[in-house]
């Protein structure tokens, strides 16, 4: 193995620094997990940190950077944006806003016409949430055990304990969570016409990307129908062409009541997220237009880099291309599977929404730390550390591609060695 | 969307962008199929020339309809001659497999170019399209084509339908992809990138020039402007029909039409008759001078007469013509700067020079590709060997086709020379390729070379598949969805593994079954989920 790199004394000084001002239980944990990364040029899907190392962006800020960094694209219209627009006054019609709206519903197609605003994934998560209440006047919440839909007031509620209770932000009576793939426990939770509405990842991320099992999601949208419930589909990291159609839930032949965007929304470039709502359940917007509002949600140069965003996702090529980075990430990481069949025993897929499966406690951690000695970033499942979550972007190259393989054949041998050799349960492969 | 709105949006990268993308779709398209076995690829470039001899017809009159250019006739016969008949040529060729050279101890890897970024032109749009497709799918190439803007429609739709066949037959998504809104900065961004493997420019001299100088390896041609030297032992009326045919296909809209006929002066008179049976009109000294005013008055060669039927033209410049009039004939007294005519012309409008005799012909042969056209077509009508080899040897052309229509007959049609629609012009025409241009140009070989010492044993490869082994195939078609075996729920369903490639044409079976049994346990897992 590689001795990683001495850190500079600059690097070491800014580390101090960031736990002295910034965070210092978040600096503390990622140098414990041997990651110093400090991001600093960033361009496609290649970062740098702040002493030089390069490493190729597997991690995507769960799929911010879904076309990768400082898109070139991007960087024009942000910059012909600002020439005539800012963020804009959200109280009143805006060129930009409905535009992005309308592309928005051709996009999604049906009924579903409106767009709301947030400046972010939570902040959209809960004006979701709000909507389903208002049209089903109804209170209850469900969703699933440890699922992760951001970190504002309703959001936050409906995520995993880890995130709500330390805040005293949990709220059991309103938010009820089930588990996952588990259709008698959904129909139990539903089952009474009280909930409001479902609200779920299409694939859950945090949770280290569980699939759907064969008709789960079908099932589930008419057990909502069945009992009243609208179903909210959390698109934040599973839409933008990630599974190989714009969103997650057209591979499971579902269409929800109302879908949630961010992240790759923004292009990594100027913060926006959106819900897109089906016309009968955004009756709130008549009713009272004036009733949720937000200064920088849907701000007029983040409506413009999601517009040029979905128009790169639009075109006709990319579709083929998710295929075959997709189709060569499963064909070459099950060629490293047969290299470490007791370690590295499963991918969990849909499309470049992935998630790697390591048959060892906590496996994915020692997986990610010699990806990132060996010039990749990706992260471990903060709520099932032995699943690393391996996201790609949708504009990968081929070379890239390869290149990456080859980094993580590497890296898995060295994990396999770190995890396995010592303890006698397998053979130790040279790598 | 506003107009402000919209006008922000429309950045200068907006269509470059697009086309990384295709450039990018097209890397992982040809990095596929240059692993397919030669009777996957025939299968897939049948179904492409299949579908283009079906639409030959519709995309003859379409191409017409569009450019103006033409006739719709000898068009059709071109599409059908560079999609079926051009197939069969190739098929006889192979471009796939290993060549296993034991007398030399050596084994050949045929290795594609990746990327072929083709230029096709408006004077013969959807028979280049064909040509190139054709050329690019028996060699394991993907093809980006980059249509004359003239003819974007046909263009466009003809490779529309060579895309959908060939991937309907297995080839990887994007393996045929076409630019539909081109322009000159666009094209040259795209010559420019590195995801280019070669360039194949027919089109005109600044697009030419502009490929070889992109950077990238290049086949672009110069134009033509061929000499017809009849001498005095000629088959008089063989030759005037023979001219007249070559002169007046597709309104002599092909680089490779004969522009001035020279004469031995003993059989020009004769000659001039037997033109005029096979259907020239002999023009008037006042004639001459208005077609020269029409053809190059402004200078340049006047596109707007460019593939017009001598009726037409003779229209232009107030001549009713018999409408069986093909081509007009107009004499000029020399070859050079000074008389434009003597310059190339695509239209069915033929010089006509006397010469004293064979080797003043040679001369003025000479004098005319000295002109323009060097390296490219010249036709010699004569039953005297000594004449015809001195006339090859002098004229900087490299194809010189003997009693046979130029127009065709350099273009491999009525010769033995490669059927093409790009015409290397070879060195005397600025050019890296002096042949007719064939998908033997689109791939390199990898030499795996033995030491010659005999005691150094050259193995057997007999039996090996060099395409074999390495990670199973991406062709683009779906993106995978697999549950991983941690997860609860997954230990019934026991995704199966992607096969490694053995051989390439075994997948298409491999992937039907594995889908087969893939649906089989879903549909046992949907009903034991609820239970």
């Amino acid at each position: 193995m590689s001795d990683p790199k001495p850190q500079s004394p600059e690097k070491r000084e800014f580390i101090a620094k960031s736990k002295t001002y910034w965070n210092p239980g978040k600096t503390q944990a990622w140098q414990d997990m041997g990651v110093d990364l400090v991001i600093d040029r960033r361009e496609g899907y290649l970062l740098w940190d702040m002493d030089g190392r390069r490493l190729i962006d597997l991690h995507l800020n769960g799929g911010t950077y879904n076309i990768g960094h400082r898109h070139p694209e991007l960087i024009e219209v942000l910059n012909r944006g600002t020439q005539r627009f800012d963020m804009g006054n959200h109280h009143f019609p805006s060129q930009a806003r409905t535009a992005l709206a309308e592309r928005l519903a051709r996009i999604c197609g049906g009924d579903m016409h409106y767009t709301m605003y947030a400046s972010g994934g939570a902040e959209a998560i809960d004006i979701a949430l709000k909507t389903a209440r208002h049209a089903t006047q109804r209170r209850k919440i469900v969703s699933i055990v440890n699922a992760y839909h951001g970190h504002t007031g309703l959001a936050v509620a409906a995520g995993a304990d880890r995130f709500k209770k330390i805040f005293l932000s949990d709220n059991p009576e309103e938010f009820v969570h089930v588990p996952f793939n588990d259709l008698n426990a959904m129909e139990d939770a539903l089952k009474g016409k009280d909930a409001a509405c479902l609200i779920m990842e299409t694939i859950p991320a945090t949770y280290g990307f569980p699939m759907p099992l064969p008709g789960y999601l079908q099932e589930v949208k008419k057990l909502c129908e069945r009992y009243g419930s609208l179903y909210v589909a959390d698109e934040v990291q599973t839409g933008l062409m990630r599974c190989g159609e714009m969103w997650g839930y057209q591979r499971y032949g579902i269409t929800p009541d109302l879908v949630v965007t961010g992240k790759g929304i923004s292009g990594g470039m100027y913060p926006i997220a959106c819900v897109i709502v089906r016309e009968p359940y955004a009756g709130w917007l008549t009713q009272d237009g004036f009733a949720h509002m937000s200064t920088m949600g849907g701000a007029e140069l983040g409506c413009l880099v999601a517009m040029k965003t979905l128009e790169i996702l639009e075109r006709p090529t990319v579709k083929p291309m998710v295929n075959y980075i997709s189709e060569t990430f499963r064909n070459g990481l099950h060629e490293i599977m047969r290299l470490y069949p007791d370690f590295f025993v499963g991918i969990r897929q849909c499309g470049v929404v992935m998630g790697l499966e390591f048959d060892f406690p906590e496996g994915a951690k020692p997986v990610m730390k010699h990806l990132y000695e060996n010039g990749v970033w990706a992260i471990f499942s903060t709520l099932d550390p032995r699943v690393l979550q391996f996201k790609p972007g949708v504009l990968m190259t081929a070379d890239l591609c390869a290149e990456v393989l080859e980094r993580v054949e590497r890296s898995v041998g060295l994990a396999y060695a770190e995890c396995l050799g010592r303890g006698g349960r397998g053979k130790i492969r040279a790598a | 969307m506003t107009a402000i709105v919209e006008e922000i949006l429309a950045g200068e990268q907006r269509a470059t962008g697009a086309a990384d993308l295709m450039l990018q779709t097209a890397e992982w398209a040809a990095a596929a199929y240059a692993r397919f076995d030669r009777a996957r690829v025939l299968k897939i470039a049948r179904a492409a020339a299949e579908v283009a001899y079906a639409h030959a017809g519709e995309l003859a009159e379409a191409a017409v309809k569009e450019t103006g250019f033409g006739v719709v006739a000898h068009k059709k016969i071109k599409n059908e001659l560079t999609s079926r008949a051009l197939f069969e040529l190739y098929a006889h060729e192979d471009f796939c497999s290993a060549r296993i050279r034991a007398e030399v101890k050596m084994v050949e890897l045929p290795r594609p170019a990746g990327i072929v970024f083709a230029l096709t032109p408006s004077t013969n749009p959807v028979c280049s399209v064909y040509y190139k497709v054709l050329m690019a799918l028996v060699t394991r190439n993907a093809i980006i084509l980059s249509p004359h803007p003239l003819a974007r429609g046909c263009s466009v739709k003809a490779a529309q339908l060579m895309a959908e066949a060939a991937e309907g037959a297995g080839a990887p998504l994007g393996i045929i992809q076409v630019i539909e809104q081109p322009n000159l900065p666009l094209i040259e961004h795209v010559m420019k990138s590195p995801r280019v493997g070669v360039i194949l420019a027919t089109g005109g001299t600044p697009m030419v020039r502009s490929a070889y100088s992109s950077g990238n390896p290049a086949i672009g041609v110069g134009p033509g402007n061929a000499p017809a030297l009849v001498d005095d032992s000629a088959d008089l009326n063989h030759a005037a029909k023979r001219i007249i045919e070559s002169k007046s296909f597709d309104n002599s809209i092909l680089c490779t039409n004969e522009s001035v006929v020279l004469a031995v002066e003993s059989i020009a008179d004769r000659l001039l008759q037997a033109l005029k049976s096979a259907g020239a009109h002999v023009a008037k000294p006042e004639e001459v001078a208005a077609l020269r005013e029409l053809l190059f008055g402004r200078g340049t060669f006047n596109v707007e007469v460019l593939g017009k039927s001598a009726v037409e033209i003779g229209a232009r410049i107030g001549l009713k013509l018999p409408p069986n009039t093909r081509v007009i004939l107009a004499e000029i007294d020399r070859i050079g700067i000074d008389e434009p005519l003597s310059k190339e012309k695509l239209c069915p409008v033929l010089g006509f020079l006397r010469v004293p005799h064979a080797q003043g012909g040679i001369t003025q042969a000479r004098a005319l590709i000295r002109l323009s056209g060097a390296g490219h077509s010249a036709a010699i009508h004569s039953q005297h060997a000594p004449t015809i080899l001195a006339y090859g040897a002098a004229v900087k052309a490299l194809r010189v086709v003997v009693n046979a229509p130029c127009s065709q007959g350099a273009a491999g049609y009525g010769t033995h020379l490669a059927p093409a629609f790009t015409i290397g012009t070879g060195y005397f025409g600025s050019s890296s390729v002096g042949e007719n241009v064939g998908p033997q140009h689109l791939v390199n070989w990898t030499r795996i070379a033995y030491n010659e010492d005999p005691a150094e044993a050259f193995g057997d490869f007999s039996v090996l598949d060099a395409w074999a082994g390495g990670p199973a195939l991406a062709l683009g078609r779906e993106a995978p969805m697999s549950l991983g075996r941690l997860q609860e729920g997954a230990d019934s369903v026991q995704d199966p593994m992607p096969l490694p490639t053995s051989s390439a044409g075994t997948i298409d079976e491999i992937a039907i079954l594995r889908e087969e049994i893939r649906r089989m346990v879903l549909e046992e897992l949907r009903g034991a989920l609820r239970s």
